[in-house]
């Protein structure tokens, strides 16, 4: 069996009276693809928070390579390998393409006022190395081209990319995508798949939220499944397919809601 | 694109399109012209041009008090521009700077100048570390009040405390040392050499017999030599400006003011950064501070730094463009020289210029020089709602939303969910 | 540190400190609510406040003439009862003015909220000098001589001719309360009821909770938002005018930048207390002038506004949305 690389491990969250995450215990090995899905306000965002720092646990553990995650700054996080995208995208509307993938390739890095006044060898190092690195990224999204663009005035579908690509920029272990294909037709959809896969080729493991329950068949390795902020079902997306639990959560609710 | 842009758009790209071809010039060339622009500036005082040449106050003064404002405009811009803090008490450190210098040169000390600076400098970093490390957690519009106040208070205890010359303030506080002899009037005017002014006839100059400044006396005489001081710690300024901007450093401040969450998400230490601003700000604020001080009159008292002062700092960021370093220099100098140029509306002046505030605000709702990446974006959401038919779209915001519905930008992310 | 002052004090301190607060608490119901409604920090509202304590030393020119004159609460209150309907007109009016001018124009252009806050200061400069030139205005028209009484000297300090003398009402130990301490700390309580009331109980009020929430759903649930901002700055220049006929009550003169340190008061207690928050600000105002005074009691008077803005500091630190922390949008019906 591969290393469990995240273990969260009885977590709870309540907010006053909600309990968004109820006893979830879920892991993700390396190097493998997980799904999360779940209905509308299922808890699987709030999950996201809970691993990436936004939110602390009422009860219970996240460990990210043996060592728990509770308590430490979401920067912090970042910088140890948990990248992840937002549902809304969010990006830095008045910074171009690169300079967003440079933001998050700055989390790499460690350069400040003084090495940047002097254009000191580690600034140019570092520079070269963000510049490489983002194009690269950048290529890898099909974005090249709009490097110089503001992120505002990208295309919807290039906004969502160039979320994914900001996240890997900063080279994380595990890449955290909060329903990369929201608002997508098919076909960009099963694109946005076949992108994903290629970039667990690249070393990367995923953990993919998705409404979709074919397109997320298809691609992922494992799949959890959350309802009501309770973990119901997990298993391989054939198991998943037939488990009654799911069918029933599902059942009345257009898979494709959102 | 064939959608009808209004004339201010197309204004807007021109500026937007100078500003590309400004960038493609080959470096040697922007250099030179940067040389000879700052020569011209250098030689300003000297030439004084017909219009822009005040006449009933001195017009080097004037100068020096431009330069010295943009100066400041330009370390505020690092807090207010770069990274999104609203600072109103920008004059507490402003004030930090210039009593360091008075206690150290005069009250108290009589270190040198220029060993002062440095340390006014860092003392006024710290106050800024100071004020910042426990106010920075402070939700933004928050931080406008809370630096108010620290200016105020910061006013208050140099205004109370004995030690610091209470309200009598500090005098004799010296010039920068002389280069060549010192000036022993009536016997020796001092410095090397005088450089004439010119005077000027219509359009027609003629060096003028009666005016020349001493390379390089500074004193009470003559505010030209302090203008080029502080014009060279502004050129230093805007270059070590530059250089920080273009580094992870302004990355990090520009990702923090559009987005905090997604920043910390991104790895961005926000609070580490702001602070960071903050004290750089501070910085600049110290050394604009010191050098007030120690200009012409060499004599502060707490009432060369009301509240209000604190409050023009802020406009003339924000009229210039706030996150452009060339429009706080703008803005720095236009609240400066504006009023002084007017001067025959003598009493009519800060009426005046509250009018051009509240003017300004509806025809350059970015300022007078806003970030040229910022026009762009404003001319292409044009274009966009012109191509969507026009009518009220509202703001072009809603169009990313999509089929995500309206929980996407605004409201809900100040209440700190994050999805 | 003059404790034994402090201690042997206590009971005057206290109660004139909360004078004193009511009066920033008025004030700074005209930050709080347009902050609440537009995210905007309504710079100029200090003028506001201003015109309205130049309205109050009018009526009392007008009616009684420029000779001074001391008279106690029972006999002013018939003036009193004028200058505080005048005052809340002027100060109403000018605050509709500003929303107008000042405001509308800036954020119907999605300018960003910077921008809002630059009109506001050339705003607050416009009428703080506009008040200041007075004279000048007057002479333009050849109207110096007759308004004389009103202009004169416009940059100077404007007095009240008729000094209201305090008197002792009852004694708290051996502390006489003035009448008017409890009836500055009466009537801004009574204003600050009805208000409160008023936006939590009538249909205006739901809208004006509605634009705080979320402007857009408001948009489309049918509230006409340019008519709730126009109503906030209206209630905001109500507050104020009777806030300024207090003061006056109380302080008996007022200049052209009389405003300003007041409305910088004025807008910390409504952070103090939560801005966006109307309990917020009614607490956030009579703490810190309860603090204040206790603060030059024990420090010294030249200290009084270090302690206010010391306070501040310390209570967001611990409270980092201020004391009742909930926005104007929130507050149950
Ligand atoms: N900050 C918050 N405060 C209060 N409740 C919250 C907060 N964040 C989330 N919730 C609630 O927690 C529940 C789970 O929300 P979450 O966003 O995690 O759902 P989701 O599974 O991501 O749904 P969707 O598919 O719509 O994205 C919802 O009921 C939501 O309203
Ligand atoms: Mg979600």
């Amino acid at each position: 069996m591969a290393e469990r690389i995240l273990e969260v491990d009885d977590v709870t969250l309540r907010f006053g009276g909600l309990t968004a995450l109820d006893s979830v215990s879920l892991h993700i090995e390396e190097g493998e693809i997980l799904g999360l899905i779940g209905p509308n306000g299922a808890g699987k965002t709030t999950c996201f928070n809970v691993i990436t720092g936004v939110y602390t646990p009422t009860m219970g553990e996240v460990r990210f390579r043996g060592s728990s995650l509770v308590g430490l700054k979401k920067h912090q996080i970042t910088r140890k390998g948990i990248a992840r995208t937002f549902q809304n995208i969010r990006l830095f509307r008045s910074m171009t393409a690169l300079e967003n993938v440079l933001v998050g390739a700055d989390a790499n890095h460690s350069s400040g006022v003084l090495t940047a006044l002097f254009r000191s060898p580690k600034h140019r190092r570092e520079e070269a190395d963000g510049h490489e690195r983002g194009m690269d990224l950048l290529e890898f999204m099909g974005l090249a081209g709009r490097a110089d663009e503001l992120a505002s005035n990208l295309s919807y579908g290039d906004q969502r990319r160039l979320e994914i690509a900001r996240a890997m920029a900063t080279q994380p272990a595990l890449l955290c995508l909060d329903e990369p294909a929201a608002g997508f037709n098919p076909q960009e959809k099963a694109e946005l798949m076949a992108l994903i896969r290629r970039v667990r080729d690249r070393g990367y493991t995923v953990l993919l939220i998705e409404h979709d329950m074919r397109l997320v068949m298809g691609v992922t390795d494992r799949i959890v499944v959350l309802e009501f902020g309770k973990k119901i079902a997990e298993g391989t997306p054939a198991d998943i397919r037939d488990n009654p639990a799911v069918i029933a959560a599902y059942l009345g609710v257009d898979e494709d809601a959102s | 694109m064939t959608a009808p842009l209004t004339a201010r758009d197309r204004l807007a790209l021109q500026w937007v399109g100078m500003v590309e071809r400004w960038n493609s010039l080959p470096r040697a060339s922007r250099l030179l012209i940067v040389l000879l622009l700052a020569l011209l500036f250098y030689a300003l005082p000297l030439l004084r041009p017909p219009i822009l040449t005040t006449q009933q106050t001195d017009f080097g003064g004037i100068m020096f008090s431009s330069a010295a404002l943009a100066l400041v405009a330009v370390g505020l811009n690092i807090v207010i521009g770069y990274a999104g803090l609203l600072d109103l008490g920008y004059i507490g450190f402003y004030l930090v700077g210039a009593y360091t210098t008075g206690v150290l040169t005069s009250e108290h000390w009589h270190w040198p100048f220029f060993l002062v600076l440095p340390v006014a400098i860092a003392v006024t970093m710290l106050s800024g570390v100071l004020l910042g490390a426990p106010t920075l957690r402070v939700r933004g519009d928050y931080l406008a009040i809370v630096t108010l106040g620290f200016g105020e208070i910061i006013r208050l205890i140099v205004t109370n405390v004995e030690w610091l010359g209470a309200a009598r303030g500090i005098k004799d506080i010296p010039h920068p040392p002389t280069i060549g002899p010192d000036p022993k009037p009536p016997f020796g005017e001092g410095g090397l050499f005088t450089i004439p002014h010119l005077s000027w006839n219509g359009l027609i100059p003629s060096l003028d017999e009666n005016r020349g400044t001493r390379f390089l006396v500074f004193g009470a005489a003559d505010a030209i030599p302090y203008y080029w001081l502080i014009l060279t710690v502004l050129i230093l300024v805007l270059v070590a400006d530059k250089l920080v901007k273009n580094s992870r450093v302004g990355r990090a401040w520009e990702a923090t003011r559009e987005d905090e969450d997604a920043a910390e998400l991104m790895g961005v230490p926000t609070f580490r950064f702001k602070l960071l601003a903050f004290a750089m700000g501070a910085a600049v604020g110290g050394l604009s501070g010191a050098l007030f001080a120690s200009s012409q009159g060499g004599y502060i008292n707490p009432l060369s730094f009301p509240l209000l002062l604190s409050i023009l700092f802020v406009a003339a960021v924000i009229v210039g463009g706030a996150g452009n370093r060339w429009g706080a220099v703008l803005g720095g100098v236009l609240v400066a020289y504006l009023p002084e140029r007017f001067r025959e509306f003598a009493d009519f002046r800060l009426l005046v210029f509250g009018l051009a505030l509240m003017i300004l605000p509806v025809y350059r709702p970015q300022g007078l020089l806003p970030p040229a990446r910022t026009i762009r974006a404003r001319v292409a959401e044009r274009e966009i709602e012109l191509l969507e038919g026009g009518e009220d779209t509202g703001p072009t915001d809603d169009g990313l939303d999509g089929p995500e519905g309206p929980d996407g930008f605004g409201r809900t992310n100040s209440t700190g969910k994050v999805g | 540190m003059d404790f034994d002052f402090l201690i042997n004090n206590f009971v005057g301190l206290t109660v004139t400190g909360l004078a004193l607060g009511a009066i920033y608490a008025l004030v700074a119901l005209g930050y709080t609510m347009v902050y609440g409604v537009l995210q905007l920090i309504n710079f100029a509202h200090s003028e506001v406040f201003m015109y309205g304590t130049f309205a109050v030393a009018w009526v009392f020119v007008f009616f009684h003439g420029k000779q001074a004159d001391t008279q106690g609460l029972g006999s002013a209150l018939p003036l009193l009862a004028v200058s505080l309907v005048a005052a809340m007109l002027l100060s109403a009016a000018i605050a509709l003015l500003l929303e107008r001018v000042a405001y509308r124009p800036v954020l119907k252009r999605n300018a960003p909220r910077l921008m809002a806050l630059i009109s506001a200061i050339g705003a607050s400069f416009v009428l703080a000098e506009v008040m200041g030139l007075r004279n000048r205005f007057a002479g333009w028209f050849g109207l110096d001589d007759d308004l004389d009484n009103y202009v004169a000297k416009a940059r100077d300090v404007y007095s009240n001719p008729v000094t209201i003398q305090p008197e002792g009402l009852f004694s708290i130990g051996d502390y006489a309360v003035k009448d008017v301490d409890v009836l500055v700390l009466g009537a801004a309580l009574l204003m600050m009821v009805a208000l409160d009331q008023f936006v939590r109980r009538t249909r205006f009020g739901r809208g004006i909770r509605a634009v705080a929430q979320d402007p857009e759903s408001a948009a489309l649930m049918g509230v006409n938002s340019t008519r709730v901002v126009q109503v906030t700055f209206l209630i905001g220049g109500l507050m104020a005018g009777a806030a300024a006929t207090l003061y006056m009550i109380k302080i008996g003169a007022t200049r052209q930048n009389a405003g300003f340190i007041l409305g910088v008061k004025a807008f910390t207690a409504a952070v103090l207390g939560g801005i966006g928050n109307l309990r917020g600000a009614l607490l956030g105002g009579l703490l810190l002038g309860v603090m204040e005074n206790y603060g030059s009691a024990l420090f010294g008077s030249e200290w009084k506004d270090v302690v206010a803005f010391v306070l501040l500091i310390l209570i967001l630190l611990v409270r980092p949305s201020g004391l009742l922390g909930e926005s104007l949008g929130k507050a149950r019906a």
